[in-house]
């Protein structure tokens, strides 16, 4: 919680899960185990309202996202909405789904920039990954269209065992398909990717190869794409400062509405999330129980409370440490200074041949 | 200063503009200019909202610091080296077409 003197924090990003619908079951999926059903899904007005609201709160990017956001029928009027309350649009995308009538009603309507997901370099193991044939084939023609009406282009590549020795492979695709950008993401497991997560683990000798050759990449290709990559929390020494911080910078809407400090945080049990049918987006980013139980440092224990570290990192992820070790104010056992470290190097430890259990 | 010495120039006949997908705008609750780009936020600080408002396609990178010199009265060269640092800097992050 914050002292009385801390400012309450300024968010920057919304994420709005449109609809937990898609026709693609990556077995890494983000979203959690109990998806909301289509019936409960917010109406586009109601959308139209909380990006007003989010604007007036000082956020400045939305990301629509899913599920697969153009399940949705009225993903334009939705994106036009975001585009009216002055924020910068942004579609996360599988690319099944998205007609190309759709995305030029889309650019029409505001949209900013594209994030389209591409599971693998090659054909026959992306769509095995995704768990839907033709997926592959979808991306990439969606991903020609998108340059050709000139959106800035972003490809999401989820890192894991089975495509983990092609990096260098999806940063030549994604330079090929015109990304300026691409985001080389070692799965995080949460979610689906939880109950996956033996057939997800890579061996540490391929990790270490694949940070390696990132950062070999980022030199060669400077100036022609930017490679973000997000690390391989089980093998990192420090946590990562999970969303930037609990309640600090961004807020996460459910297709039901529910506002979440991060996709995960319904894991947590005993969190009182607040919904956007019921209250104003700032009262909920102000005064919800879930945004107040790890705001600011003053709920942590040690070795979070005395180390240098809280403010960069805040102690990592609340959903892993409650995932890991049972206790949701625990440091984020990925840190090196966790007293529970050794279940993490356990885990990573953890592989099998397993089939995936697809998301569905 | 040594660090606009150092500071390789850009082409002054090049024309800047910030390509579909990068907005520059002014955001009350952030406190000022903000650049907008895919996933990412950058604050503008007064000289970088200077610079970045005049990269509109049609000013030439000669014509943009000899309007900053005049509204600043500022050296020239000392404009030339700040613009030439962010500009490059936005371009090797593929955030600005020079």
């Amino acid at each position: 919680m914050l002292a009385p003197e801390e400012k309450l924090p300024t968010p920057l990003g919304l994420l709005a899960e449109l609809t937990h619908r898609c026709p693609l079951g990556c077995p890494y999926c983000s979203n959690p185990l109990k998806l909301d059903p289509r019936a409960d899904e917010l109406d586009a007005a109601t959308w139209a309202r909380v990006f007003r609201e989010a604007a007036a709160l000082g956020v400045l990017q939305v990301h629509l996202s899913g599920g697969e956001p153009a399940a949705r029928r009225d993903l334009v009027e939705i994106t036009a909405s975001a585009r009216a309350a002055g924020l910068y649009a942004n579609l996360i995308t599988s690319a099944v789904g998205v007609t190309e009538k759709t995305l030029d009603a889309l650019a029409d309507a505001g949209l900013d920039h594209v994030q389209i997901s591409i599971q693998d370099s090659v054909e026959a193991s992306a769509d095995r990954i995704a768990g839907y044939d033709g997926a592959f084939a979808r991306k990439r023609a969606l991903a020609a269209q998108v340059l050709r009406l000139k959106l800035p282009l972003t490809v999401n590549a989820v890192i894991h065992r089975a495509n983990i020795d092609r990096v260098a492979d999806l940063v030549e695709l994604a330079l090929a398909l015109g990304a300026a950008r691409v985001e080389i993401a070692h799965v995080q497991y949460y979610g689906w990717a939880l109950e996956n997560r033996a057939a997800l683990m890579p061996t540490a000798e391929q990790v270490k190869r694949a940070v390696g050759e990132v950062e070999a990449l980022r030199e060669r290709h400077r100036g022609r794409i930017v490679i973000d990559a997000v690390v391989p929390d089980y093998y990192a020494k420090y946590p990562k400062p999970c969303v930037g911080g609990w309640g600090r910078r961004s807020l996460n809407v459910t297709p039901a509405g529910r506002v979440l400090p991060c996709h995960a945080a319904e894991s947590i049990p005993g969190l009182e999330f607040w919904s956007v049918r019921d209250h104003s987006l700032a009262d909920i980013w102000a005064s919800s129980p879930a945004f107040r139980a790890f705001r600011g440092t003053d709920w942590m224990q040690e070795p979070c409370a005395s180390c240098p570290r809280r403010h960069e990192d805040f102690g990592g992820c609340r959903c892993q440490a409650f995932a890991l070790t049972g206790d949701a104010r625990a440091t984020d056992p990925v840190c090196h200074l966790s007293p529970k470290h050794a279940i993490v190097e356990e885990l990573a430890g953890v592989r099998a041949e397993a089939d995936y259990v697809y998301r569905r | 200063m040594s660090e606009v010495e150092k500071t390789q120039t850009v082409a002054e006949d090049a024309r800047p503009r910030l390509p579909r997908g990068v907005r520059l705008v002014h955001n009350e609750a952030q406190g000022g200019f903000v650049l907008l780009a895919p996933e990412r936020v950058f604050k503008a600080d007064a000289i970088a909202a200077e610079i970045l408002k005049r990269c509109t396609g049609e000013a030439t990178v000669a014509a943009i610091v000899d309007d900053l010199a005049k509204t600043f009265t500022a050296p020239r060269e000392l404009i030339l080296g700040d613009v030439s640092k962010l500009l490059r800097s936005l371009a090797e992050k593929r955030l600005l077409e020079l």
